[in-house]
């Protein structure tokens, strides 16, 4: 569906950055920070209001990198024709069946599809590899079942603790770990909030407590 | 360059071009280059580097990165050769004065965006700073072995073997590593990657700096990265360690014996000085009161 047949139908095209130079440089200098720093949290999108289903940190994300070059993919959950009609009419983005074509690979937590499922880049060029968006139900520096992180970006250990995700999900982060310089890297957003695993980030088990 | 005259062409801010002179799909597709690049340590991210309004060889891939980053609430500092005023550093910070409006300074810590050619500050960095490189050949294993398909193939299989040879040649002819500048290091135990022609007396500074650090290479369209406290590791051997250089003087200047020193000839009769490389760091010792032999 078009934008066009969509405010025909009465959907109000909701509006992207409303600077696009300034907004697009101040998300991708959180996401930056995000990818380079792993697991800090990154506010991000807050002055957006995209439709149901995407939330103001993805969108941020989709608006700032995606275009005509990067094309996506979406989840069931992100399949409204009002979020795929905002994504083509910002973005400009085509949007694939298949995850493995998308450059970036948007889905909730329950909805995410395997890593394995998505371009892994090849040993040449690990560069032509997928970035996951997803939306988790809960998203914060530590709590309950917090991960510990380490790698390049972390000073010694980050803490990170996200809702939703399946609880093999540390196992199949190691066996995309393992891949390296193949794999992918993973951005998550809560509402306005956003942190991200590139595929160097170790998570180890649990912190107590 | 004063502040005044910086100040100056801050407020002729040209009109008819883009906010920091790229065009914002130029930007997002240098943006994805550089998530990857930072997803993928030391690893030379390709892409779709532009013509720029200077030639080659004066930092075409660093400005791109740079205008990519920059924002308007950004101070910038550009550097060459450790100097805030030589001509590439003052063309540079000239441009995104006019094309973005920013703030731009000379002083190392107030900068949110440090661009450079051949040089890492002395003043340390913080984890608030981005640290651009301009980088004239990406690719550490270029002099070795020149077909792209075959450095990068030996990058895939992490054969390094062709470097440590070289190394080793230079031990055998000169009796230690001849090497002084884009010194190879090997990034997170991966990746072997070239420096950009910074002195090896800047090596040191790569190893997990809190500043992300970003390379930008225009002419040969790569792009690479070192993320913050990541393992920098110059390459060597147990029986041959690497080291740095060292001076047996200090800055005529301020007297610093603690920075990268250059040599300036002041005559015709053999007289020549010792000064430091970074001269903010210079200036900043000499106004705390700091003095070297020649003052």
């Amino acid at each position: 569906m078009t934008s066009a047949s969509q405010a025909a139908a009465g959907g109000r095209l909701k509006p992207g950055f409303a600077e696009p130079v300034h907004g697009a440089q101040q998300a991708f200098r959180r996401i930056l920070q995000a990818m380079a720093r792993p697991g800090t949290l990154q506010d991000c999108g807050r002055d957006l209001d995209p439709p149901p289903g995407l939330s103001p940190a993805m969108a941020a994300v989709c608006l700032t990198l995606a275009d005509a070059d990067a094309p996506l993919w979406l989840a069931p959950a992100l399949g409204s024709e009002a979020v795929q009609g905002y994504l083509k009419f910002h973005c400009n983005a085509p949007i694939r069946d298949d995850a493995r074509e998308a450059a970036f690979v948007l889905a909730d937590a329950a909805g995410m599809p395997a890593l394995d499922a998505c371009a892994q880049g090849c040993d040449r060029y690990p560069d032509r590899s997928a970035t996951l968006v997803v939306e988790v139900p809960s998203l914060a520096a530590d709590g309950r079942g917090a991960w510990r992180l380490q790698g390049p970006g972390i000073a010694s250990t980050a803490s990170l603790a996200v809702g939703g995700l399946p609880g093999d999900f540390p196992a199949r982060w190691r066996d995309n770990a393992a891949l390296f310089p193949c794999g992918v890297d993973l951005i998550l957003t809560q509402g306005h909030t956003l942190a991200a695993l590139p595929r160097t980030t170790r998570i180890s088990d649990p912190v107590e407590g | 360059m004063s502040a005044h005259a910086d100040s100056l062409a801050a407020a002729q801010t040209v009109e008819g071009y883009n906010f920091a002179y790229l065009d914002e799909q130029t930007k997002r597709m240098i943006r994805r280059s550089l998530l990857k690049a930072v997803a993928i340590p030391g690893y030379q991210v390709p892409f779709a580097s532009r013509e720029m309004p200077l030639p080659y060889g004066w930092g075409t891939g660093g400005i791109q990165v740079t205008a990519s980053i920059l924002g308007a609430c950004d101070t910038l500092k550009v550097i060459d050769q450790g100097a805030d005023d030589t001509t590439n550093a003052v063309n540079i910070r000239a441009f995104f004065a006019r094309t973005a409006g920013v703030a731009t300074t000379t002083r190392t810590e107030e900068a949110s965006v440090i661009q450079t050619r051949h040089r890492i500050p002395e003043t340390p960095l913080t984890d608030q700073q981005i640290l651009v490189y301009q980088v004239p050949i990406p690719e550490p294993l270029r002099w070795l072995e020149p077909r792209e398909r075959e450095t990068r193939m030996l990058h895939a299989l992490g054969e390094y073997g062709l470097m440590q040879v070289s190394l080793y040649e230079d031990i055998a002819q000169h009796g230690r590593i001849a090497k002084t500048y884009n010194y190879p290091v090997q990034v997170s135990g991966g990746y072997i990657m070239a420096p950009s022609p910074i002195p090896k007396f800047d090596n040191p500074k790569l190893h997990r700096n809190p500043a992300l650090q970003l390379f930008g290479a225009g002419r040969e369209k790569r792009i690479y990265a070192v993320p913050p406290y990541t393992d920098v590791r110059s390459l060597d051997f147990d029986d041959y360690p690497f080291d740095v250089e060292h001076w047996d003087t200090a800055c005529a200047l301020c007297g610093a014996t603690d920075s990268y020193l250059d040599e300036i000839v002041t005559d015709d009769a053999g007289g020549r000085r010792y000064v430091c490389s970074d001269s903010d760091y210079c200036d900043r010792r000499r106004q705390a009161g700091d003095t070297g032999a020649a003052r």
